[in-house]
């Protein structure tokens, strides 16, 4: 027996922002949760199960906060999961949903994600001492900016390029309500008069802080078929992962990741994804990863990547392979949230249901989402026909 | 009752905890050695390659136990890459701006994040050599911190294609 065909009928999120005080994170999450359903035509009570995703407890201090947001949910007598994948969570929060549906074990899954920043302190959760190395850890950008250093030197991209990622996804967010920041004013000029925080990442290069959920109703087959409303097909899930330290480690360009794309597109039927996918939504929290994840992806050959950013490839107008539209988690980063945002919004995009930052006749789009030191990927296609 | 202007939103409430750490028999090898001044690294006995520090006993690739023999590694060593820290945050141990850099010691065949000094951070390339400056040895405890800071040592730059595959 094959797996069980389904689909994301209701996707929903808070407005991202720096601080949500006026919420709980119980809060926070049952507001997503209820966009989701509304916009799934359902209420909790149609829900079979709910799974849980965020990044590390440490961030907001608050250890399993799924026993306390099942309560928030409604989800008493349910099944109810938590996925720790770190920043990528929110993507492979809504996969262990999709496979769940797909199982046949359940029709109607609530997926859930989030973070509240302003609760705790990522930068200090991400660089507390540890015992065996040198204190000089300087949370996420001092973990990727050496890697996006040995990328540029590598692929002898102009210096540019991450700045001109930046604008773009700071532009596309002004479409995009839901988005932490609006900020319509940067040119590439601006941007890269912009300081260095991790040289060589700028400060308009790297993500906000935000508070923010996302949810996501994905049912099966015959109840997606008996709604109204749009859906978009789940055609191919993947996730892998890889240790974070180890010699000989492509840390620009994981083989996890390219392991996690080529499986993807294997799954899907797509053999030619620059052509065949009209948007993607991709893990970005610092510009310069859009060209080397369109690498590490497949969209394009080792030290390539960039060139599709100067040709205005990734562009939302005039782009023939849009990436992050939405303005991505350049423009609203609820770490644990992120991923699944990405994966809302292709879904959005399939569904026609992405307003002003709609990609005009998207029928195939990804979903994309990283982790931890570059080590768990993410990934699903949805697509507006059934598969 | 309070009005609306005095409402409680948010309390602050800090939380903390000293943990004890049980290295293993390969890291506390490791650690032992920074106590004597000597970088101590393991060899996985499948794909040979030599890691520094031994962190988790077994190769995270082959997935066996490291040979419990000593290898030696360093002291100096080649920036893979690097980043200038320049943002200040809480708990932060070092003051910016400061380098990070990635050294890959002679012998170990993974980098290691470490401080590098005494030189301007635009003075800074891939494939510099470096060497390490050790605090005074009264101060020496099982810990990294053993050596303060690397530092350039004047040796000729290490070629490109010599590291590649350390990035």
């Amino acid at each position: 027996m094959g797996a069980v065909r389904c689909a994301v009928v209701g996707v929903g999120q808070t407005h991202h922002t720096s601080c949500r005080a006026d919420v709980s994170i119980a809060g926070l999450v049952r507001e997503a949760a209820d966009r989701a359903l509304a916009d799934a035509g359902m209420t909790m009570d149609d829900i079979d199960a709910v799974v849980i995703g965020k990044a590390p407890d440490m961030l907001e201090g608050v250890m399993m906060p799924e026993l306390w947001l099942a309560e928030a949910l409604a989800a008493a007598g349910k099944p109810v999961f938590r996925v720790h994948t770190a920043g990528s969570v929110g993507g492979s929060t809504a996969i262990v949903a999709a496979q769940h549906v797909m199982s046949g074990v359940h029709k109607r899954v609530l997926a859930v994600a989030f973070e509240k920043q302003s609760d705790g302190n990522a930068m200090w959760a991400l660089s507390v001492p540890v015992p065996f190395s040198m204190p000089v850890h300087a949370g996420a950008g001092g973990y990727f900016a050496p890697h996006v250093r040995a990328y540029i030197r590598r692929s002898e991209a102009p210096g540019y390029i991450g700045a001109m990622v930046a604008v773009k996804d700071r532009t596309n967010a002004c479409a995009n309500p839901y988005a932490h920041l609006h900020e319509p004013d940067w040119t590439l000029e601006a941007a890269m008069e912009s300081p260095m925080l991790w040289d060589p990442i700028r400060f308009v290069e790297t993500c906000p802080s935000s508070d923010g959920a996302a949810a996501l109703v994905i049912a099966a087959e015959d109840v997606a078929d008996a709604l109204p409303g749009p859906k978009a097909w789940i055609r191919a899930t993947s996730m892998r992962s890889e240790p974070t330290m180890f010699a000989g480690r492509n840390q620009v360009s994981p083989q996890a990741g390219k392991d996690c794309s080529a499986e993807l597109w294997r799954k899907a039927g797509i053999t030619d994804p620059l052509r065949e996918v009209d948007v993607a939504e991709i893990y970005v929290p610092f510009s310069w990863f859009e060209p080397m994840w369109l690498e590490n992806l497949g969209f394009a050959e080792r030290n390539e990547g960039w060139r599709l950013v100067e040709d205005g490839v990734t562009d939302l107008r005039g782009g023939s392979l849009p990436i992050n539209p939405s303005g991505g988690v350049l423009s609203s980063n609820p770490i644990g949230a992120s991923g699944m945002i990405r994966f809302g919004e292709a879904a959005m995009q399939v569904m026609g249901n992405a307003g002003d930052h709609q990609v005009d006749g998207a029928r195939t789009a990804v979903g994309h989402a990283y982790g931890g030191g570059s080590q768990f990927f993410a990934m699903w296609v949805v697509g507006a026909e059934k598969p | 009752m309070s009005n609306e202007a005095e409402d409680v939103l948010r309390i602050r409430t800090p939380i903390g905890v000293d943990y004890a750490w049980s290295a293993g028999r390969r890291s506390s090898a490791y650690l032992n050695g920074l106590l004597e001044g000597r970088l101590i690294g393991k060899r996985c006995p499948s794909c040979t390659r030599v890691y520094f520090p031994p962190r988790n006993g077994n190769c995270p690739m082959c997935g066996v136990l490291l040979v419990d023999d000593d290898v030696e590694v360093g002291p100096n060593g080649t920036v893979t890459t690097f980043c200038v820290v320049n943002v200040p945050f809480l708990g932060q141990k070092i003051t910016p701006p400061y380098v990070a850099a990635t050294i890959l010691l002679d012998g170990a065949d993974i980098g290691m994040q470490h401080l590098l000094q005494e030189v301007d951070a635009a003075d800074v390339r891939m494939g510099m050599r470096v060497e390490p400056v050790w605090a005074p040895r009264e101060d020496w405890g099982p810990t990294m911190e053993n050596i303060t800071h690397f530092r350039p040592s004047g040796e000729p730059d290490v070629d490109f294609t010599d590291y590649a595959g350390q990035l």
